[in-house]
């Protein structure tokens, strides 16, 4: 049964390489059987949301990554660059959404200097759902993409195994339900720009609980030093030298 | 719950031929796990000016293999120099969900009209067989229909005939399946060429004396609350 029809080959190309190696897998096997906890990852449960609207689209995201139950980053930044006109939210892991942002995001680069024109929505689109479909969702990136491009405003979710939807409206992440049920009760069309939406921003996460206690070290700690110096007082800062040579 | 569960669509659909073309419909509900991820989703996807296709099962496998077949039917039109008959859309679906049927899960109906056999409707299911059918149903709801179709089909209808049964169809299905919803699509291809149709929730029959459709919940609750019943 050598002999296939002449046929062009209608399977999908195996993909080049790279691809997602399973060479560690009998290991890490093997070691959580031992007793080794895997590292955890540092998630971004997050709420992403995007909104189109008269004039563009909006972008909305929170600022706090977490690595387990505790928070890792206060502040960190879910709105990814694409390209001038394109940004993406992420949710899930931060590795995976920080990679193939800023993967597709160089792509995006390489074709613009290629074609010579604006980047369009579409395009950052389909490298972003061909990239996560070739890693069958192992890329544990959930993204909502936007931008404005000669065709008008776009808004798409993309999910981890490679999916995509074109919505007027989208949130992710897991607090996309609470987030949901706000656009979904509130959302209509031809929204104005500044007025409909825009939340508390200026104030991200206050530290509301303050010990009564106040905060001391335990009574064997050894203190060496009780003032804090910043560093440029250490070391000669030299504005505008010569740039440092191979 | 599972946000990250693959994004499936637990779906209804169906390809239906008349007298003179074909009617496929839709249902508009993508979800992930318990929670309706696109409540307003096309299912029904354009290969080429003639086909459509229906998909169903993961909506990653059904967007790629689409995207394929689309890319491959170009291609063929171009070197053939005539738009591609249905029977080569099907044949190509069929090859990459053969194929690769360890790793897709995806169920497609094609549906379209060339001017050698008319109207036709292929059935590909999960394992890639193609079997050209009057009619066809898939996704979840479809095992709501199987008995209606047995009674409601009939050879011959007309193009308002079908759209209707179709229509009535999906709707039934979206009453009793909890993975099919949202809205009505329907796509009509004959030689005169496409047209898209939109069933919104509140123009479709009711089935089980379900409520009026409200603006809000606020006017169902503050009404007075019913009697106790009495056994």
């Amino acid at each position: 049964l050598n002999s296939k029809f002449e046929m062009a080959k209608v399977e999908a190309d195996v993909p080049p390489k790279g691809g997602f190696s399973f060479d560690l897998c009998r290991r890490n096997d093997m070691l959580s059987k031992k007793g080794v906890k895997p590292p955890s990852y540092l998630k971004t449960g997050t709420t992403i949301v995007g909104l189109i609207f008269q004039d563009g689209v909006i972008l909305g995201a929170d600022t706090r990554a977490t690595e387990g139950p505790i928070v890792a980053d206060k502040n960190c930044e879910k709105i990814h660059y694409m390209a001038p006109n394109i940004y993406c939210c992420g949710a899930g892991t931060a590795a995976d959404t920080e990679a193939v942002t800023d993967t597709i995001s160089s792509q995006l680069k390489l074709h613009r200097y290629h074609t010579g024109r604006e980047s369009r929505v579409v395009t950052a689109l389909t490298l972003l759902k061909s990239h996560l479909f070739r890693y069958q969702g192992h890329v544990s990136a959930a993204l909502v993409l936007g931008g404005v491009d000669g065709t008008g405003p776009h808004l798409h979710t993309i999910y981890p195994h490679g999916s995509t939807d074109t919505l007027p409206f989208a949130t992710m992440g897991s607090g996309s339900l609470a987030a949901m049920a706000v656009f979904e009760s509130k959302y209509h069309e031809g929204l104005s720009g500044q007025k409909e939406y825009l939340r508390n921003h200026l104030l991200p996460n206050p530290r509301t609980y303050v010990s009564s206690k106040g905060y001391s070290f335990t009574k064997k700690t050894e203190v060496l030093l009780t003032k804090i110096t910043p560093l440029k007082e250490l070391v000669d800062v030299i504005e505008g030298g010569d740039a440092m040579e191979e | 719950m599972d946000l990250n569960a693959p994004h499936s669509m637990g779906t209804t659909i169906i390809g239906v031929t008349y007298d003179g073309g074909v009617v496929l419909g839709a249902d508009s509900r993508t979800s992930t796990g318990m929670y309706v991820a696109n409540r307003a989703s096309d299912k029904i996807t354009q290969l080429t000016d003639n086909v459509y296709i229906c998909r169903s099962g993961s909506a990653a496998d059904s967007q790629i293999v689409s995207d394929y077949v689309r890319y491959f039917l170009h291609q063929h039109t171009i070197q053939l120099g005539q738009p591609a008959t249905v029977k080569v859309a099907a044949n190509l679906v069929r090859l990459l969900s053969y194929n690769n049927k360890n790793m897709l899960q995806t169920g497609i109906i094609v549906g379209g009209w060339d001017k050698y056999e008319g109207g036709k409707i292929y059935g590909i299911p999960l394992g890639g067989t193609i079997i050209e059918q009057p009619f066809a149903i898939g996704g979840s709801g479809s095992s709501y229909l199987y008995g209606f179709f047995d009674q409601a089909w009939k050879e011959g209808m007309s193009k308002d005939e079908a759209e209707q049964l179709v229509v009535k169809a999906v709707s039934l299905a979206i009453a009793r399946d909890g993975a099919s919803g949202g809205v009505v699509r329907t796509v009509i291809i004959n030689s005169d060429g496409v047209t898209r149709n939109f069933y919104p929730g509140d123009k479709l029959p009711l089935w089980h004396e379900e409520l009026e459709p409200q603006n809000s919940l606020l006017d169902i609750l503050s009404a007075a609350s019913p009697e106790p019943m009495n056994i």
